[in-house]
């Protein structure tokens, strides 16, 4: 899944990664000192007495407890420090980002890539894709309950909260694929709702950028326009858009270019027909607690409905 | 054993008034407690409008009337409260019978100003969180209003019934100690809901 | 019997047993109920590991596991850790300063009955499927009316009424007592550490727990008559409840945490057979942690996207207050250098644990104090790596110290020092296994508060790891209750001062008449018990008719005037019994609350209600203020 924050795919998360290796290796110091001292205080001979408060060893004992509480500030004051420029360069506004706005439902990602032009603008839902290189700016917020975006591999996480626009930066330093999840408890599936995150080279990302702005494939054969008018004619289009037909629901993802994405039901199953039709007729068996009805088809129709959504890409 | 020496308190008093007193202490941590609880609910009342354009949200201040009539009461109230507490310490029980009784006619005042307030409050809890705060802070301080005139009134009962002993006299003292917080927690709440709106609006 | 044991003993039978006032037994009621919590909430924990254990499991869905997890911590922070802090300090603090009861003993028997109603209400929704499900914080608006159906969130708000409520009382009540009930002699300089260290959480409770209370009761109005206060349409805001609460809930861990720290000052010592090193110091420490602890309560939210400059003073904040706690360890180390060689008996073993796994949940501490780390650390697992290391570590291991310590005075036998080994042990290794591992998962991505995880994910041998460590944690904990039940009839006897310590509780008999002390000693320096001479003086001329004890004066400890403390009553059980019906009522209704006072204002006038036997023998020995100053005068001067 690539969520290893040590692991890092880009600037931002390999700084919070030096930052980690910093006070690890500070922490680990001190453990291994504090801890030396307290076994060698243990290791009294027999028979040795308590030194009274006057004596040289108490004396003794109190010089150095200065010089720890010395050390122990210096120390944290350096942690401090550290803390305090890693931030600065996490927290820096990014040069000429690309914005997408991000906002999360129980228990779903809905993902909208900010242009002036507003026939320019990608809707996509569970899959965040980012052009290499280029700083890309969340601006988030939700729609119910509090969710958080978490990419480790990527940056750390933001919340988002309903009334509040957060943002948080993504840099990808190279191609390749990473998972976001939600990081705050937002309810039944709250470990089901994930983010897939491709990063491209620019000119693949331009290309999928241009692919994700066309109209729903058109149905070629009879096959695929009868999965068409299943789809049309039940309750899907309540919730669902894909545009260029009449389904143009907003409650739960746009399937426009479904198929071509990872996963479905925001990373809860792989992307195929089986599991697509599993997951159309049982969705509670999947993910309980979903807002997602069931859809009762006879087979026939499920198939036909099926085939039509895979050729969505 | 014996050749131990002793602290012979047999003749000690076996009650006390004041910080002497462990009662004090009881109700000092009750003020403490109430007092933070005051106080956060006021913060609080500052964040939402710190929040928020426009404050209050969708509708007009709190008509100043029975708010500043409940001021004057309470603060006038402190008169027989603090006349009690002083018959108490002087352990006068005729005193503390009728200065105790005043007090109760003053908290039956208090209690029918503060039905009046609520109305006078333009708002309502459910409307927005402007009115959720100005209703909780009043029914805070009238939660306080309540069960110290309950008090009272029990403490009179029992200045007139009896059992009595000395200790009943230090009771005394410290219920009126607690009607002078819920006196002067009023203020800051009176100035946050009734003034600030219209000084800084 | 005498007439003393005649005053100060309870009536027989179930009515003595409601209507005792006896601190003691009311202590150990405390803690036999935390401690029955503390298993309880185990068990689900145990349920959460089996359910963890592999990838994909379906031992129990997300419904239930929400629900574990939320009353796994709710119980295991409001149920058990607070109140078993409160509740050792209830049993020794009186005896540590040498008094007969605490200061308002019928308002400690009433606390207690009330965090036992709490919690009852607690299982029984857990068991009829409706117990709070969004967490021990209860986030909104997850919780709040659009989100939480039914009254799961409304039980979890008013468990927080009852025992919030359970908490201030005993807080005033060990204020009151420190300040005004300590022996003659013993000034604020002499205080046993275990007392500051309650005396400091005292203080913070009384600040702390108001912020939460307030919290829950606006969640219940919100939920119940539609108030706004979280609502962001109507003016309203959800980061308002995280204000509150992490204002209540950063001092809450330290609420724990000092008493621990307290309970090492006495125990450490007494095995160095050396005073503490740098008592002062110790003290400082104490008092900053409390105020400190007021400031740091932001951290709990560098993910919600507060401003930068705000964020970096509490990280600066956060990462401080590392250093009063390194300071009362430095102590601690320095005391064993300078003392005698120490033999490794059980409650020393717990001691020693808790630098091995406490410090290294400071240092995390510290990690998840820098808002930089925290944005990738922050509700994942490494946070509940983090969290059970401070609490294991830092409070419950000193507190099975304190147990195996404290057991002889409370029952006059000693636990068993072999059982004693591997309860520890058992302990001490079960719980590195299981939480260790918790620390890469976060790091690996591993959020909190997940009912199932991909095998995809690859967390799957480390989260195995992790459950066969929570069971030789619960085989641990068996250990312990194995030991305490033996031990009770069959373990062997002890005398008065067991391990030769210096507080004053060790010179009342084991355990102690209802009364502690027939004659009060007086005491002239820290460690009482190591005065040459001990007691240079004692207190006599205390009526024994009535409940009485000796009130000494803030300041210096001198003899002031006599307390007369209630007798034994029922009507603490009865108001606490009238208070659980208006709370449970009012989940249902505001009308509730109205009602509800009713029954409650009676049981509270009949507690308030003076009785004529206990007027009358009060007024037999009554000596008034201005005719017994002059003798408080007199006797000052005698004192030696």
């Amino acid at each position: 899944m690539n969520t290893n924050a040590l692991l890092s795919g880009g600037p931002l998360s390999a700084e919070i990664g030096q930052l980690f290796w910093i006070f690890v290796g500070i922490a680990a110091a001190v453990y291994v000192v504090v801890l030396a001292f307290l076994v060698v205080s243990l290791r009294r001979r027999e028979g040795a007495r308590a030194a009274p408060p006057d004596s040289p060893a108490a004396r003794h004992a109190v010089r150095a407890i200065g010089i720890a509480v010395g050390l122990t500030t210096v120390i944290l004051v350096v942690l401090a420090l550290s803390d305090f420029f890693a931030n600065r360069v996490i927290a820096a506004t990014p040069e000429n980002p690309l914005r997408v706005r991000v906002t999360a439902h129980q228990w779903w990602w809905e993902i909208e890539y900010v242009d002036a032009d507003p026939t320019r603008r990608v809707r996509t839902a569970n899959e965040l894709h980012l052009p290499v290189g280029r700083p890309v700016q969340l601006e988030m917020t939700a729609d119910d309950v509090i969710h958080s975006f978490w990419a480790p591999e990527l940056n750390g996480k933001k919340d988002l909260l309903p009334g509040y626009t957060t943002r948080l930066t993504l840099v990808a330093a190279r191609a390749g694929d990473y998972t976001a999840e939600c990081a705050e408890f937002c309810g039944f599936q709250h470990a089901n709702m994930r983010v897939a995150i491709v990063a491209h080279d620019p000119q693949d990302f331009a290309r999928w950028y241009d692919a994700q702005l066309t109209p729903a494939a058109e149905p070629v054969s009879p096959e695929l326009q009868r999965g068409r008018d299943v789809l049309l004619g039940s309750t899907c289009v309540m919730c669902h858009n894909i545009t260029g037909t009449d389904a143009s629901g907003v409650t739960g993802p746009d399937l426009t270019h479904l198929a071509s994405r990872r996963w479905i039901a925001a990373g809860a199953l792989p992307n195929d027909a089986a599991r697509l039709a599993a997951w159309i007729s049982d969705p509670q068996g999947i993910k309980p607690g979903t807002h997602m009805p069931a859809t009762r088809l006879d087979a026939d129709d499920l198939a036909v409905l099926t085939h039509y959504l895979t050729s969505l890409r | 054993m014996s050749a131990r020496a002793v602290i012979d308190v047999s003749k000690l008093p076996t009650y006390a008034y004041s910080h002497r007193s462990l009662m004090w202490w009881g109700t000092l941590g009750m003020i403490a407690i109430e007092g933070t609880v005051f106080a956060i609910a006021l913060v609080v009342y500052y964040y939402l409008r710190g929040l928020s354009l426009d404050w209050p949200i969708g509708s007009p201040p709190p008509d100043l009337l029975w708010g500043t009539v409940m001021t004057a009461l309470l603060l006038v109230s402190g008169i027989p409260n603090q006349f009690a507490k002083k018959a108490g310490e002087a352990e006068d029980l005729r005193r503390v019978r009728i200065w105790v009784f005043v007090s109760i006619v003053f908290g039956i005042a208090a209690l029918v100003v503060r039905i009046f307030e609520y109305p006078a409050l333009n708002t309502h809890w459910q409307r927005n969180a402007y009115g959720s705060i100005v209703y909780a802070l009043l029914t805070l301080h009238t939660v306080h209003l309540l069960t110290d005139f309950v008090d009272t009134v029990v403490l009179e009962i029992l200045m007139l019934t009896g059992p009595l002993n000395g200790r009943r006299f230090v009771d005394v003292s410290e219920n009126a100690d607690y009607w002078w917080f819920v006196v002067l927690a009023w203020l800051p709440i009176y100035f946050t809901i009734y003034l600030v709106p219209r000084i800084f609006p | 019997m005498s007439r003393i044991d005649d005053t100060w003993a309870d009536k027989p039978g179930l009515v003595g047993w409601l209507s005792t006032v006896d601190h003691k037994r009311i202590g150990i009621r405390f803690v036999v109920t935390t401690l029955a919590f503390f298993v309880f909430a185990g068990l689900l924990a145990a349920v959460m590991r089996v359910q963890l254990a592999r990838p994909d499991n379906h031992v129990v869905g997300p419904d239930t596991y929400n629900q574990l997890f939320s009353v796994h911590g709710s119980m295991m922070m409001f149920l058990f850790a607070v109140p078993v802090m409160e509740a050792i300090a209830l049993y020794l603090v009186p005896l540590m300063v040498g008094t007969r009861n605490v200061a308002f003993p019928r308002l400690n028997a009433y606390s207690y009955w009330l965090l036992l109603f709490g919690g009852l209400m607690l299982i029984f929704v857990f068991v009829i499927d409706s117990a709070p499900d969004a967490g021990w914080f209860n986030y909104v608006p997850l919780s709040g009316p659009e989100f939480g159906p039914g009254k799961r969130s409304d039980f979890w708000a008013q468990l927080i009424t009852f025992t919030e409520v359970s908490g201030l009382i005993g807080a005033v009540n060990i204020i009151t007592t420190v300040f005004k009930l300590r022996a003659p002699g013993m000034t604020l300089a002499r205080l046993p550490l275990f007392v500051w260290a309650m005396l400091a959480t005292a203080f913070m409770i009384l600040f702390a727990m108001p912020s939460v209370m307030l919290a829950s009761t606006f969640l219940i109005t919100d939920r119940l008559v539609t108030t706004q206060f979280f609502n962001p349409a109507e003016g309203g805001d959800v980061l308002l409840w995280q204000h509150l609460f992490w204002f209540f809930g950063h001092p809450e861990v330290y609420f724990i945490f000092v008493p621990a720290l307290g309970v090492i000052s006495q125990i450490l010592p007494t095995f160095a057979r050396r005073r503490i090193v740098g008592y002062v110091a110790m003290v400082v420490a104490l008092v900053t942690i409390a105020f400190l602890s007021f400031g740091l309560w932001v951290h709990h939210m560098f993910a919600t996207g507060l401003p930068p400059l705000g964020m970096s003073f509490f990280t600066a904040a956060s990462i401080m207050i590392a250093l009063p706690t390194g300071l009362q360890i430095f102590c601690w180390i320095a005391t064993l250098a300078t003392g005698e060689k120490v033999r490794f008996a059980a409650p020393f073993l717990f001691i020693i644990g808790f630098f091995f796994i406490f410090i290294i949940g400071g240092l995390t501490g510290v990690m998840l104090g820098s808002s930089t780390l925290d944005s990738q650390l922050h509700d994942s697992y490494f946070v509940v790596a983090h969290l059970h290391y401070v609490l294991i570590g830092g409070a419950v291991f000193p507190l099975f110290g304190g147990f195996y310590y404290w057991f002889p005075k409370v029952t006059g036998r000693r636990l068993s020092e072999r059982a004693g080994r591997w309860n520890f042990w058992l302990f001490f290794i079960g719980f590195n296994v299981a939480f260790f591992p918790m620390h890469i998962l976060g790091l690996e991505g591993m959020p909190r508060r997940i009912y199932t995880y991909p095998a995809a994910a690859g967390w799957s041998g480390l989260n195995l790891l992790s459950t066969i460590g929570a069971f030789t944690v619960a085989l641990s904990v068996l250990v312990f209750f194995v030991n305490v039940w033996r031990s009770r009839r069959a373990g062997e006897l002890a005398p008065d001062n067991v391990w030769g310590a210096s507080g004053l509780e060790w010179a009342a008999p084991s355990p102690p008449p209802p009364y502690n002390f027939e004659r009060i000693p007086a005491v002239r320096s820290r460690d009482p018990l190591w005065e040459p001479g001990f007691p240079a003086a004692e207190v006599v001329g205390l009526p024994d008719i009535v409940r009485s004890t000796l009130v000494t004066r803030l300041h210096d400890a001198e003899p002031d005037h006599i307390a007369i403390l209630p007798d034994a009553s029922i009507w603490p059980f009865l108001a606490a019994l009238a208070t659980t019906i208006m709370f449970i009522w009012s989940v249902f209704t505001p009308w509730g609350l109205t009602w509800g006072a009713i029954p409650l204002t009676i049981t509270l006038i009949g507690w308030f209600w003076p009785k004529k036997d206990e007027t009358r023998r009060t007024c037999a020995v009554e000596v008034k203020p201005d005719a017994g100053d002059a003798r408080v005068h007199q006797l000052r001067e005698a004192l030696p």
